[in-house]
């Protein structure tokens, strides 16, 4: 076997890892490398043609393969080697072992691994939707990629189930290609992507959403014949008989996105259960010293910008640990999500981080207010900070910035809990 | 007639929503966008709504068999599937390079499309 040895080691060669691998270059380690299992860098975004891609990050709105081969030239001309065709069988505090079809196996020592392995598609079992078993169900990436980058439309007829972004997305691509998409139906009371989306995807084609309705069954033998959608109650429960019988060929699902960490278990890092991925800090470092993540490995987020940002962050730590410079970080606190909140990121921060820098902190909400909202952070007992939007809803992620000047208030805390309260 | 009119605004992923005062076809007030470029965007939407389009073209030898492509401005939204149906008949040589004007002057609106990605000829040596 091969060896190899590097000061950052980063997997997966899409934004988060392409950002990872740009920002430890620039941040003085001395070889980076990227491993990616698919034949060319960018991850998910080649697939992506569709435009509001980099409006944060370079104040410019781009298609999902412009932002990728930005970020490819970047991570190149900082030196970065890619090594596509890459897989990473084993991992661990050590090292990885990848497989590669011209040099065989390689085991891999870096002093520091910045997991950036990305996100799927939550799948048809995730969704127990019953009924016969015929072709003609996809996720909605699937069909994306089908039809965006391999020239290939898998049906004519569609219903889409899950007001992704993605799915949302697919919904207007199929339309302009020539296909019908005959309905979109999201379980929830509300849409789950953005709603932009909802304008420029699902609105201006006049394509029927229904909310509150779910697929209840698939019929077809060969191939999807027609599915049956129900309306259902507040406990996601069929509500009898609002059942009704749409014919259709394909059934495209966009039922969510699940962090990719089989990788991260098997090195031993510790996982959030509520966002499926590392508890990081503010360094975006996890619970196995030397092994940082970003992007949507870590939770999943709205933007490739926020992806972005998170691994300039993890890249930047990541060098610095492999330089042995990762300084005293002196005490941490956890950061915990409170009343309507879902999930918060980083999980734990160390107080003194805040004297060099700004620390964001992006949580979800569990349910929308469409109203004035407060967002409060507290300190054990004492208030911290309060920002006030607009409305919080669970498709869109929020960020509140802790600053220099919050540092005083944290001091000896034991607990940060943050809170979306209707104001 | 005074006309009170909700609009999501599709500039940026913000999603602000907007509440417009409209009178006779006339744009008389905005709230709740965040920024100038709301105004903008009810503006057009009431006078001459427009989206980018993005979308394919077939690649001959290339090392991908579609490259996409995106309109160098939005386009008139009653023209873009019109202009995607034509889109879908176009087929381009390899190599294509980033930036490369693959349709010129769409349905003759003016607007060019534009390839998001390089697509490398398919060459022996690459198989």
């Amino acid at each position: 076997m091969k060896e190899l040895t590097c000061d950052v080691l980063v997997i997966g060669a899409g934004p988060a890892g392409l950002g990872a691998a740009y920002e430890a270059r620039r941040a003085g380690a001395g070889s980076v490398l990227i491993v990616e299992r698919n034949d060319e860098p960018g991850g998910i975004l080649p697939q992506c043609i569709h435009n509001g891609f980099g409006v944060r990050v370079f104040g410019t709105d781009l298609t999902g393969p412009e932002y990728a081969f930005r970020w490819i030239d970047r991570a190149r001309q900082e030196g970065v080697a890619i090594l596509d065709h890459t897989m990473v069988l084993e991992l661990g505090r050590g090292g990885a072992v990848v497989a590669n079809p011209y040099e065989g196996l390689i085991a891999i020592e870096p002093r520091a691994i910045v997991l950036c392995m990305g996100c799927r598609e939550g799948p048809r079992r995730g969704m127990a939707i019953r009924g016969a078993r015929p072709a003609g169900i996809y996720t909605a990436g699937t069909a994306q990629r089908l039809v965006n980058m391999e020239g290939y439309m898998p049906g004519n007829r569609f219903v889409i189930l899950g007001s992704g972004d993605i799915g949302m997305i697919m919904a207007r691509r199929l339309t302009l290609e020539g296909a019908e998409v005959i309905e979109m139906a999201e379980i929830l009371p509300y849409i789950s992507g953005l709603r932009r989306n909802l304008v420029q995807c699902i609105r201006d084609y006049d394509i029927p959403l229904n909310l509150c309705t779910t697929v209840t069954n698939v019929f077809g033998h060969e191939r999807v014949e027609a599915v049956e959608l129900s309306v259902v109650d507040e406990r996601w429960q069929p509500v009898p008989g609002s059942q009704r019988r749409v014919p259709c060929d394909t059934l495209l699902l966009s039922v969510g996105l699940i962090p990719e960490n089989e990788l991260s278990r098997a090195a031993g890092v510790a996982i959030d259960l509520v966002t499926g991925g590392p508890f990081v800090d503010e360094r975006y470092a996890t619970s196995v010293p030397g092994i940082f993540a970003a992007g949507n490995v870590v939770h999943v987020n709205d933007l490739v910008d926020d992806v972005t940002e998170s691994a300039l962050t993890a890249g930047r730590s990541a060098a610095l640990h492999a330089l042995g410079q990762d300084g005293a970080l002196g005490e941490q606190v956890p950061v915990a999500a409170g009343e309507n909140v879902r999930h918060v990121v980083p999980q734990r921060l160390h107080t003194a981080a805040l004297a060099q820098s700004d620390v964001p902190l992006h949580l979800r909400v569990r349910k929308p207010i469409e109203a004035a909202t407060r967002i409060e952070l507290w300190a054990d007992d004492h208030r911290v900070l309060t920002r006030r939007v607009r409305y919080v809803r669970p498709a869109e992620m929020v960020t509140v910035t802790l600053q220099p000047e919050h540092r005083a208030a944290l001091e000896g805390a034991h607990r940060l809990v943050i809170h979306a309260l209707e104001a | 007639m005074t006309e009170n009119r909700e609009f999501i605004c599709v500039t940026c992923p913000v999603g602000c929503t907007i509440e417009a005062i409209i009178e006779g076809g006339e744009l008389i007030a905005v709230k709740g966008n965040a920024c100038r470029r709301g105004q903008a965007f009810v503006q057009e939407e009431i006078t001459n709504p427009r989206r980018m389009l993005t979308t394919t073209v077939q690649v001959i030898g290339g090392s991908l068999p579609l490259v996409p492509v995106h309109s160098s401005e939005p386009l008139p939204k009653s023209l873009l599937r019109e202009a995607a149906a034509a889109l879908r008949h176009v087929r381009i040589p390899a190599p294509v390079s980033s930036g490369q004007v693959v349709v010129p002057n769409v349905l003759g609106t003016g607007v060019d499309m534009i390839a998001s990605r390089p697509v490398p000829s398919l060459s022996p040596a690459s198989l």
